[in-house]
């Protein structure tokens, strides 16, 4: 079998963040927070490392400003009802995840105006148009990292410079970059981060985050969520210190063990190799499939541009029929369809039918890709 | 005999910051549950020996560590 569908969920897991998950629920198994004894004590460690080496690795000072959630979703709908009200401008993309757009048609009912900025058709994006929609009522930017459906990266650096000159945020969607690149929330300009932790930074479904950069002003977020924290028992009101202010409810201890070790495998390896190695992969893909007849890869080819996803179509043939041979006849794991992301398909032109798309993981060699290519070459000559 | 005191702060995350810093500054500490005649609440409170008092509130001042109060812990 041969896994390619990583963009989805990375797999396999690392084993250390299979023994990491055991480890937690067998030896600190306590409620991190909630009692004074050993197991409980033992167990908010682990959170917090866990808490401080996500902070470490996107550069932030204070570790707690980042926020576990239960997935990078979870993450930007908090930043988007907390900090969204009646009458804010909002700008985005045009090829950002149903994450985002649904939040935000949602909250377009109640009063928010969103206006979303074409990219070009194989995705990347005009600058001067996002400045010139950008202005002086606009709250926030919305942006992802890199697309889901093409891998394209999105400029980020110069998105945050617009959005600081017009008073605004920016939240970045980094589902698809955090642990494959390098990411430094300060100097990219980030204000809010959103990222999960079961894609490239190789944990566990269930588990992912929000980083609020150190200069961000907390009390204009609104929790998602309020309940119990284990801190300031005596008030029924939610309390608005870091991190608790944000993650009411008895956390998700497996899951941030099992982020911890996926993480510190990721910088075992070092983020520059696994960026190196999965760009010669998604470069044998690009090389092997602008060989097959009838095959339309989507995205800016460009390995240099993009993270590794090739999204393509064969004329004549039904994405579901690829997929499904792929699988069926040859074992190879794809995702086909439209990736939860009808707007970015729409940009690239494949909508409604969509794309067959293909993701390495870490753990994916080159020879995997020559024999996915070959399986294709057949699937599409019978 | 030693004589301890003991940090409450806001936060379980903010004891884990504080614990893991003072523990490489040499300092004496241990995790309890918090005293029940300093604060109602539920959470987790660092203890020290109290001549190390001084040298904690240095550390966490310098890592702007907010903590609620410093007790002197009375024998029961």
């Amino acid at each position: 079998m041969i896994y390619l569908d990583n963009a989805a969920t990375s797999w396999p897991k690392p084993p250390e963040v299979l023994k990491a998950m055991t480890d937690v629920l067998e030896h600190a198994g306590g409620n991190p927070g909630r009692s004074g004894h050993r197991l409980s004590i033992a167990a908010a460690r682990v959170v917090y490392d866990t808490r401080e080496e996500i902070a470490q690795f996107f550069n932030i000072s204070d570790p707690q400003r980042i926020i576990f959630t239960s997935n990078a979703t979870h993450a930007i709908n908090l930043v988007l009802r907390g900090i969204l009200k009646p009458g804010d401008h909002v700008v985005i993309s045009s090829i950002e995840h149903n994450a985002v757009m649904r939040p935000l048609r949602s909250l377009e009912r109640q009063g928010i105006h969103l206006t979303i900025v074409p990219c070009a058709a194989h995705g990347t994006l005009d600058i001067s148009k996002f400045e010139r929609a950008t202005g002086s009522t606009t709250k926030l930017i919305v942006m992802t990292h890199a697309s889901n459906v093409t891998g394209t990266l999105l400029p980020i650096t110069e998105i945050a410079s617009i959005a600081h000159r017009a008073g605004a945020l920016l939240l970045v969607d980094a589902a698809q970059t955090a642990g494959a690149l390098p990411i430094d929330v300060p100097a990219m300009g980030i204000d809010l981060m959103a990222f999960t932790g079961h894609k490239e930074l190789q944990g566990p479904p269930g588990i992912g985050g929000l980083v609020i950069a150190d200069d961000v002003e907390v009390s204009q977020i609104e929790p998602l969520m309020r309940g119990g924290t284990g801190s300031r028992s005596e008030s029924d009101e939610q309390p608005d210190d870091l991190p608790d202010k944000f993650e009411s409810g008895t956390a998700n201890l497996a899951g941030i063990a099992g982020l911890g070790a996926g993480l510190k495998w990721v910088k075992d390896r070092g983020v520059d190799e696994i960026r190196d190695h999965l760009k010669k992969l998604s470069q044998a893909l690009l090389d092997g499939l602008s060989t097959l007849p009838q095959v339309r890869i989507y995205g800016t080819l460009d390995t240099e541009r993009a993270v590794a996803i090739v999204s393509f179509t064969v004329a004549g043939k039904s994405v579901s029929e690829i997929g499904l041979r792929l699988d069926e006849e040859y074992g190879i794991l794809s995702r086909v369809g439209l990736h939860c992301a009808p707007a970015a398909h729409k940009t690239i032109v494949s909508f409604p039918e969509g794309t067959v798309r293909l993701a390495p993981g870490v753990f994916t060699t080159l020879e995997d890709v020559q024999e996915a290519i070959q399986a294709i070459a057949k699937v599409i000559e019978s | 005999m030693t004589q301890y005191g003991v940090v409450l702060f806001y936060t379980t995350s903010s004891v884990m910051q504080a614990e893991k810093l003072l523990k490489t500054e040499g300092c004496s500490i241990k995790l309890v549950p918090t005293p029940r005649q300093f604060s109602s609440d539920c959470g987790i409170a660092l203890r020290f020996d109290w001549d190390c008092r001084e040298k904690i509130k240095l550390v966490l001042d310098d890592a702007k560590i907010e903590f609620d109060a410093v007790y002197f812990l009375d024998k029961q």
